[in-house]
C-alpha cells in the first residue's frame, strides 16, 4: 500500500479552494516520517488549519493525493480513525460532563484505547476528574481537549494551535504531554505560530505561506540559512548607513529594515559586533538603541516574506 | 446532561403541568352562568324585571343599556313598547341568542301561555367528554413534538455549532449510533414525563386513561421517535441555532394550532382537512384522544400509527441523506 513504509504522512500538490474562489490551499507538498514531531509555522489564513484537517479527513481537497499511515480516505477511513487522534483549533467538549465523562464518552468511540486514570495523570487533571468542562480554566481545558486526542492510544497526532490562548504555564505543560507523546516513537503533526513552540518542539518544521511550503527543514536549518544565527537590531539617532557598507562589514550576512530599525543577521557576533560598531563611530553617527539576539524561525519568515509572522 | 439543565427539566415536566393546571382551571365545570339582562327605563319596567326570577336583570336608561349590551355586559336589552316588547341583541353571539329564547319564553310564561306538550330536563355531566379530557392528550402530544424538536434539533445544531460533531467524526464513532443516542434520550426521558403528567391529571382532574396503557405508551413512544425524525431533519442543515430555531417555529407552528391541541381540528374548514389530517401532531393528538377518552385499542388508531410510521421513517431518511457532518 504505502510507498514508503517510514512515511506517516504524505501529500502532493494538495489544492482546496472554496466556493471556487478563496484558494486556501495551494498546491502544498509533505511528507513526514515515521516518528518525529512535525510542525506546521504559518501565520493566520496561511492555510495550515484547511491543511491539517484535509489530511484528518475531515475535508475533502479539491484535488491533490494524500495518504495517512500507509493509507488512503476514501478506502480505509474506519482504520485510520482508530489510529489517529485529533485535537481541534476549538473544541467546545460538553459544558456539563465532567472531566472523566467526556474521556469515558470519547474512548467509547474507540475499540482500543488508553486507560482513563493514566490519561487524566499524563494532562495533570487528577483533581478536576470530576469537574464540569465549563467549570475548568483555558489551559486545563485545552490539556482535556489533547486528552481526549490521546484517549484511542493514537499512532499519529494532529495538533491545531494548542497552546494559542494559554498562558506560559500551560503552555509548558502541553509541551510536555506532547514529549512524552513523541518518546514512544509516535508521530505530531502540529500546527502553530509561536517561533518557540516550533523551535523547542519540532524535529522539522514546515513554513507555510498563502497555501504553500515556502520552507521546510529543521529549525536549526531553517535559522543557518539565513547566514547567521544572531541578529543585531540598532537604531541610529539620526542619517543613515546604506546596506552596502553594512553589508561589507565581516560576518553580517544579510540586511533588512523594518519600521525604522536595521536588523543585521550576523554569524560571528564578536567579529561583526565591533566592526559594526566601528563603522557607525567612523560616520560620525550614534545608537539610540541596540540589541543582539539569537535568530528565530520568525527571522526566517520575514526574510522569505518580508511580513512579520503575527500582523 | 439532561438533568443538569435546570432549565430542559422544567419544560419536560413542570411546564406541560403548569400549563394543564391553568387551563383546567379556567376551563373548569362551573354551573351555568345567569343569563345576564338589562331593560330600558319605563313604565311597567319593574314588572317585567319581576317576571324574570333567576336572571341578573338590571334597570337602565337607553344609552347606559345600550352600552352594556355593547361591552357584552348584558346579553339582551328588553325594550317596553306599550304591550309589544323589543329585544335587542347581536345575533352573532351565542349567549346573546340563548338569552333572547329564555327571556322571551320567561316573559310570554308570565303573561299566561300554557306548554302544548308537557316536557322537562335531566342534566348530564358525561365524564370524558370535559374540556380538561380534551385538553390532557393535546398536551402530551404537543410536549412529545416540541420537547423532541427542541431536544434533538436545537442540540443537534449547537453541537454543530460548537465544533462538537466535527470533533466526534474525528473519532471512529459510528454515526447511526451518535443519532440513534439523541432517538433513546427522547423516550427515555418520556418514559418519566408522561407518567408525571398522567398522575397529575388523574389526582388533580380525575382524568381517566381508558383505553390499553400499553396502546398510550406505545403511541407516545412512536411519537417522539416521528418527532426526533422531524428534529432531525431539520437540524440537518442548520449552521447555527437562530436558523434551526426559525425552522422549528415554521414546521412547528401550524401544528400548535391546526392539530387540535386546545380546540378541536374540525374548527377548521373543511378544506383545510385533508392537510391537517396529514400532519403527524394531528395524528398523534387523535390517536391519543381515542386511546384516552373513547377506550379505543390497537385496531382503532392503526391508520394514525401507520401515518406516524411513515413520517417517522421518511424523515429519518432524508435527514441521513441531507446530514451536514462536517
Amino acid at each position: 500500500m504505502s510507498q514508503d513504509a517510514a512515511l506517516a504522512v504524505r501529500c502532493a500538490t494538495l489544492v482546496k479552494r472554496y466556493e471556487g474562489k478563496v484558494t486556501a490551499v495551494d498546491g502544498l507538498d509533505l511528507e513526514i516520517r515515521t516518528g518525529e514531531c512535525f510542525g506546521l509555522l504559518g501565520p493566520n489564513g496561511a492555510g495550515k488549519t484547511t491543511t491539517v484537517e484535509i489530511l484528518e479527513g475531515l475535508l475533502d481537497p479539491t484535488s491533490g493525493e494524500v495518504e495517512v499511515l500507509g493509507m488512503h480516505w476514501a478506502t480505509h477511513e474506519r482504520a485510520l480513525r482508530e489510529r489517529l487522534g485529533v485535537s481541534l483549533q476549538v473544541t467546545h467538549l460538553p459544558e456539563r460532563l465532567t472531566a472523566r465523562e467526556i474521556l469515558r464518552l470519547f474512548r467509547s468511540f474507540f475499540a482500543r484505547g488508553r486507560d482513563l486514570g493514566d490519561l487524566l495523570r499524563l494532562v495533570a487533571l487528577e483533581d478536576k476528574a470530576d469537574t464540569w468542562f465549563e467549570k475548568l480554566s483555558g489551559g486545563q481545558k485545552q490539556r482535556l481537549a489533547v486528552a481526549c486526542a490521546l484517549v484511542g492510544d493514537p499512532d499519529l497526532l494532529f495538533l491545531d494551535e494548542p497552546t494559542t490562548g494559554l498562558d506560559p504555564q500551560s503552555r509548558l505543560q502541553l509541551w510536555g504531554i506532547v514529549q512524552r507523546f513523541k518518546e514512544d516513537g509516535r508521530t505530531v503533526l502540529l500546527t502553530t505560530h509561536y517561533m518557540d513552540e516550533a523551535e523547542r518542539l519540532c524535529d522539522r518544521v514546515a513554513i507555510v505561506d498563502r497555501g504553500k511550503v515556502i520552507a521546510l527543514g529543521t529549525p536549526a536549518s531553517l535559522i543557518l540559512s539565513l547566514g547567521g544565527q544572531d541578529v543585531v537590531e540598532l537604531s541610529l539617532q539620526a542619517g543613515d548607513i546604506e546596506d552596502g557598507a553594512l553589508l561589507a562589514v565581516p560576518e553580517v550576512k544579510g540586511v533588512r529594515r523594518v519600521a525604522g530599525s536595521i536588523a543585521l543577521a550576523v554569524s560571528q557576533i564578536h567579529v561583526a559586533l565591533p566592526a559594526v560598531l566601528d563603522l557607525i563611530r567612523g560616520r560620525g553617527l550614534a545608537c539610540e538603541r541596540l540589541s543582539t539576539r539569537h535568530a528565530t524561525l520568525e527571522d526566517v519568515f520575514v526574510n522569505l516574506t518580508g511580513r512579520q509572522l503575527r500582523d | 446532561m439532561f438533568i443538569r439543565e435546570p432549565s430542559a427539566v422544567f419544560w419536560t415536566f413542570g411546564f406541560p403541568i403548569v400549563l394543564s393546571l391553568a387551563l383546567g382551571i379556567a376551563f373548569r365545570n362551573k354551573p351555568p352562568d345567569p343569563i345576564r339582562v338589562a331593560i330600558e327605563q319605563a313604565d311597567g319596567a319593574e314588572a317585567v324585571r319581576d317576571a324574570l326570577t333567576g336572571m341578573k336583570v338590571v334597570v337602565l336608561d337607553a344609552a347606559r343599556a345600550r352600552q352594556e349590551l355593547r361591552t357584552g355586559k348584558v346579553a339582551v336589552v328588553v325594550v317596553l313598547e306599550g304591550q309589544g316588547r323589543v329585544y335587542l341583541y347581536d345575533e352573532t353571539r351565542p349567549e346573546s341568542r340563548v338569552a333572547r329564547l329564555a327571556v322571551d319564553d320567561r316573559l310570554q310564561r308570565a303573561a299566561g301561555r300554557v306548554d302544548a306538550v308537557p316536557t322537562s330536563d335531566r342534566k348530564i355531566t358525561e365524564p370524558g367528554a370535559r374540556y380538561v379530557d380534551f385538553l390532557l392528550p393535546g398536551i402530551i402530544g404537543m410536549n412529545v413534538m416540541s420537547s423532541g424538536m427542541w431536544g434533538i434539533g436545537y442540540v443537534i445544531v449547537e453541537m454543530r455549532t460548537k465544533k462538537l460533531i466535527k470533533r466526534m467524526i474525528a473519532t471512529p464513532m459510528r454515526r447511526g449510533e451518535f443519532l440513534l443516542s439523541f432517538v433513546v434520550m427522547r423516550i427515555s426521558v418520556l418514559i418519566f414525563e408522561i407518567p408525571v403528567l398522567l398522575l397529575f391529571a388523574y389526582f388533580a382532574f380525575g382524568v381517566h386513561v381508558r383505553g390499553p396503557v400499553t396502546v398510550l405508551v406505545g403511541l407516545v413512544v412512536l411519537g417522539a421517535v416521528a418527532f426526533a425524525g422531524l428534529g432531525l431533519l431539520v437540524s440537518s442543515r442548520a449552521e447555527n441555532t437562530q436558523t434551526v430555531g426559525g425552522l422549528m417555529n415554521l414546521v412547528m407552528l401550524p401544528m400548535f394550532m391546526c392539530s387540535g391541541v386546545f380546540f378541536s381540528s374540525h374548527n377548521f374548514p373543511d378544506a383545510m382537512q385533508p392537510v391537517i389530517r396529514l400532519l403527524p401532531l394531528t395524528a398523534l393528538n387523535d390517536a391519543l384522544r381515542s386511546v384516552m377518552n373513547e377506550g379505543a385499542g390497537l385496531v382503532e388508531v392503526s391508520s394514525k400509527v401507520a401515518l406516524l410510521a411513515l413520517w417517522t421513517l421518511s424523515s429519518f431518511v432524508v435527514a441521513l441523506r441531507v446530514f451536514r457532518w462536517r
